[in-house]
């Protein structure tokens, strides 16, 4: 149980400096060489600016979508005499839940985490210059493209057709929610089915195609000096959700296809007015998507495995445990897809079998939450903007993964069920703990993609409003769910009016902490201090090069070290960075908080 | 675990779960604050740690770190095994409840539940057939889950039961309450525009009312004029989800002021005044002709209603016309008439 064994034995921490001048993002100008690049950051910042985008037309959704149940009855659009017009009202809601849905899942969250921050990251941790096949990453990015310029197409088509009557063919908008549940979605629901499941279909092969480079990444261009259990944990997650992604994506990919098949052709697979079964389309449907959830949120643990580690000063705590709990986490996450349907009308004993899977999920989720918090125990904490979303992410992913315990009980479930019990919790885990994840990854890794600071202040204030507004908006909703509120309801009874409207007042804040953050991204890239090559101490290679790193990352690949030796660093106050230890460190205690003396080299 | 059930409860019953009044929903009350209180003590076991920790280690001025151990298999094992033991505790509890759910007692009174966008109809064993559904308490009833069209939800909050009500299949549901009284029942399975509307009323009466009201609502839906026959077709089919009787637009045209006046379509097809043949027709082939501004999304009747239901709700939507002007009698009616229900329709003297 030495602290210290590794980190005394390994060779001495070292940056590989390239002239300031020098880097990715003033490498090459003009628009070609950014939309035909091969280097991974580039096609990382193009996704950023492409994910980030629907990010905010998603987010907008749902402040519509919130604000029409700020009122129990339909009122948000009048008719020409200033009347009310419900039918029109209640089609809107149902399109703005389902495209909130679907543009937050498919083109945000499933891809955020690995395409900006996987691309951006992986192969510089690695001390590689380059993903494993730079151009099916472009490919990858460009397919991403496609595939969203149908969900444009679906949004452009509802917006002419609602506001100016003219109807693009398949295109007047979406209203099965992002499920896409048949029969309804292929009998009797708005035709941008259509376009929305294609684009879903195509985005998927972007996800796939990213899976199977980063897999190769891993395996054939790890440094001398990484093994296996070297390995930072971040990329450990990647690892898993690759895994997933190229193994459950395929099944989504053609059950939409599936679905396009019966809508256009009338071909009976999942309406039995044809000879089809509904159930068989939620098992096709859940298969993918149960593992989906997985996509999402492993990524964020790798994140806060990471951030944990670096602004306690500490050693990661329970590596192993927490490596192994994200491939068991992958491999149970195909076994339980079948608790989505637990009310369906499938059998007693699929329920049953399906139930006790779930719980085994639970097992290694548990162990992670526990790990990161043995990392802080006699820590040196600094709570830096990264640390604020990463203990954030602790909490909200604490209550998301406890209430699942209420849904995976059989019995419990029944009255749970598509109600807004449901809803919570599934923002507690997407949104409360995977975008929480996603933003204590970009303020990690903002100093070293753009080589600026941002404002720490601001970015704390940012933080608290996230995280007041999130809860304000979400834990209401646990209790209207367990009072029987169902959730895709555009109106609803009198009773459950208070926990709609401070749920939306907590939406609002939120979404104000969410501008907030993109006025300090925004303030930083234009005015930010130059930020050093490794602001935070970290020792995962990525730190080992300048900020914004050079072209090529590494002129000479680096030796990796243990990751979480952070005892290899100290930190220099003229640079407000951190520099090599050209000592080694006192085995007996690791790392020393202050180090603000003027370090001579 | 009867002794343990009411404790907890009593504490926090008005909070969270509205009051159960089902046979089951003590045991599934008892499970929902056993898990509950198992979350609230991890809860504020990690935000307590988290918290202290964050407190205690917090970097400043003048403070060293003292060295800790990257691992501890033991502490591992033990936070790998105690969580192991609590699911599994909670997968029991669930799953022995939720056999109770899936079982129904022998002989259940059966009701059968015909779902279609975006209304029930309840059948009784009978042939009688209305849109809220009335059973009698202390009694296990059973309802035989049916859908027209796409998949719908079949939730009574208070009674802690749900089931999707899907096409092609026959789900099964049952409960007993024996605490007569107003329930709500929602739909929860999206399934269109009208979702959020589809909401029933559950009315638990004791077995003795329950058999008079049933009597007495057969006999009346059996006998009485046209137009009265055509008002309850109006709403047991269905109708009233989409087509307003005063004039307020929803989501087909109102019927007020339907029959007797013009019509203007979609796509160019030509206007023509409502008459007994359109009205027909508009029931049997919905799509042949879309009403001006409004979408197709009106399923078709062919099947689910005869002649004489065609003819009924033809004299009910005279009813509402001020353009129908029906031979003046002698004598004023006795039975709830048409001609009385211009502005309030023949309201049905046996719903309660």
């Amino acid at each position: 149980m030495s602290s210290s064994s590794i980190s005394t034995a390994a060779p001495p921490a070292q940056i590989y400096l390239s002239p300031p001048e020098d880097n990715y993002l003033t490498h090459d100008k003009g628009i070609k060489s950014w939309i035909f690049t091969l280097d991974h950051k580039r096609i990382g910042i193009m996704y950023m600016m492409a994910i980030l985008s629907f990010f905010f037309v998603g987010g907008m959704f749902a402040m519509l979508l919130r604000t029409e149940l700020l009122w129990p009855t339909a009122w948000m659009i009048h008719d020409a005499y200033g009347k009310v017009d419900t039918e029109s009202t209640l089609t809107f809601y149902n399109n703005m839940f389902t495209l909130h849905g679907a543009v937050m899942v498919f083109l945000f969250i499933i891809p955020a985490i690995p395409a900006i921050l996987g691309n951006l990251i992986l192969p510089l941790m690695l001390g590689a210059k380059d993903v494993a096949f730079p151009r099916l990453n472009l490919m990858s990015l460009w397919v991403y493209w496609i595939g969203a310029s149908f969900f444009l197409y679906v949004l452009l088509g509802g917006v002419l057709s609602s506001g100016f009557g003219i109807h693009l063919p398949g295109g007047m908008g979406l209203d099965t929610g992002w499920t896409f549940y048949a029969p309804y979605s292929t009998t009797k629901s708005l035709a941008g089915v259509v376009p929305a499941t294609f684009g879903a279909f195509v985005v998927g092969f972007s996800s796939i195609l990213t899976g199977v480079n980063f897999v190769t990444t891993l395996h054939i261009l790890r440094p001398k000096g990484m093994t296996w259990f070297r390995m930072p944990l971040f990329l450990w997650a990647l690892y898993a959700t690759s895994i997933i992604q190229i193994l459950a994506t395929p099944v989504l990919a053609i059950t939409l296809l599936l679905v396009i098949a019966e809508r256009v052709l009338r071909v009976g697979i999942f309406d039995p007015a044809i000879g089809g079964d509904p159930i068989l389309y939620q098992h096709f449907f859940w298969f993918y998507s149960h593992p989906a959830v997985y996509i999402m949120i492993l990524p964020g643990m790798g994140v806060i495995s990471e951030v944990i580690s670096v602004f306690s000063r500490k050693h990661i705590f329970g590596y192993n445990f927490i490596a192994f709990s994200s491939i068991a986490i992958a491999l149970l996450g195909f076994l339980v897809w079948g608790h989505h349907m637990f009310v369906s009308g499938q059998s007693a004993l699929t329920d049953s079998i399906f139930s006790l899977l779930t719980f085994s999920v639970a097992i290694p989720s548990a162990v992670k939450v526990f790990n990161w918090i043995a990392t802080l125990y006699n820590g040196s904490i600094r709570f830096k903007t990264p640390m604020l979303y990463a203990l954030g992410f602790i909490l909200l992913f604490t209550i998301g993964g406890l209430t699942g315990l209420f849904l995976g009980a059989l019995s419990m479930d029944v009255p749970l069920h598509d109600t807004y019990f449901v809803v919570a919790h599934f923002h507690y885990v997407m949104m409360g703990s995977m975008l929480f994840a996603f933003l204590a990854g970009m303020y990690y890794w903002f100093p070293k993609i753009f080589g600026k600071m941002y404002s720490e202040k601001v970015g704390r204030i940012a933080a608290l409003m996230v995280f007041t507004g999130f809860n304000l908006a979400f834990f209401p909703q646990f209790i209207a769910g367990t009072k029987g509120m169902p959730r895709r309801w555009a109106t609803y009874p009198e009773k459950y009016v208070v926990y709609h409207r401070t749920s939306t007042c907590g939406a609002y804040l939120m979404g104000l902490g969410l501008l907030t953050v993109a006025g300090n991204w925004a303030h930083a890239l234009r005015r930010g201090p130059k930020a050093p090559p490794n602001p935070w101490g970290a020792n995962t290679l990525e730190w080992h090069c300048s900020s914004p790193p050079p072209y090529y990352n590494f002129k000479k690949t680096p030796v990796a070290d243990d990751p979480y030796n952070l005892g290899a660093w100290e930190y220099e106050s003229p640079t407000e960075g951190w520099i090599p230890r050209h000592t080694a460190p006192d085995p007996s205690n690791a790392t020393t908080a202050d180090r603000t003396r003027p370090v001579t080299h | 675990m009867h002794s343990l059930q009411s404790i907890p409860a009593l504490l926090a019953s008005s909070f969270w779960m509205p009051q159960g009044v089902s046979t089951v929903s003590p045991e599934i009350d008892w499970l929902f604050y056993f898990i509950f209180y198992i979350c609230v003590f991890f809860f504020f076991l990690i935000l307590g740690l988290l918290v202290v920790f964050s407190w205690k280690y917090r970097y400043r001025p003048g403070y060293t770190q003292a060295s800790a151990p990257k691992h501890s298999t033991a502490l591992e094992l033990t936070w790998t095994f105690i969580p192991t033991v609590i699911v599994i505790l909670i997968f029991y509890y669930g799953f022995k409840q939720y056999l109770d759910l899936a079982v129904a007692p022998p002989n259940p009174y059966e009701v059968i539940v015909d779902a279609r966008t975006w209304s029930y109809a309840f059948e009784y064993p009978n042939g009688y057939i209305d849109t809220t559904l009335h059973v009698p308490s202390n009694t296990a009833v059973q309802m035989i889950l049916t859908s027209e069209d796409v998949i719908h939800g079949f939730y009574i909050p208070q009674f802690r039961v749900k089931k999707d009500i899907v096409p092609g299949r026959y789900n099964k549901l049952w409960f007993q309450c024996d605490t007569p009284g107003d329930y709500d029942l929602f739909c929860t399975q999206y399934c269109g525009q009208g979702h959020s509307t589809m909401r029933a009323n559950v009315v638990v009466q004791t077995p003795a009312d329950f058999q008079a009201w049933l009597k007495k609502a057969t006999d009346a839906a059996n006998n009485g004029p046209p137009a009265f026959l055509g008002e309850r077709l109006y709403r047991t089919k269905g109708c009233s989800q989409c087509h307003s009787i005063d004039g307020t637009r929803i989501i087909g045209p109102t019927w007020k002021n339907l029959w007797g006046y013009n019509v203007d379509f979609e796509n160019g097809v030509p206007s023509l005044t409502a008459d007994e043949t359109f009205i027909r027709s508009c029931i049997l082939t919905p799509s042949a002709r879309i009403v001006r501004s409004y979408q197709n999304v009106m399923p078709s009747f062919q099947g689910s209603v005869n002649d004489k239901d065609i003819n009924n709700i033809i004299a009910f939507m005279k009813t509402l016309s001020d353009k129908y002007h029906p031979e003046p009698t002698t004598k004023p009616a006795t039975a709830p008439s048409a001609a009385t229900a211009t502005s309030s329709p023949a309201t049905m003297p046996a719903t309660q």
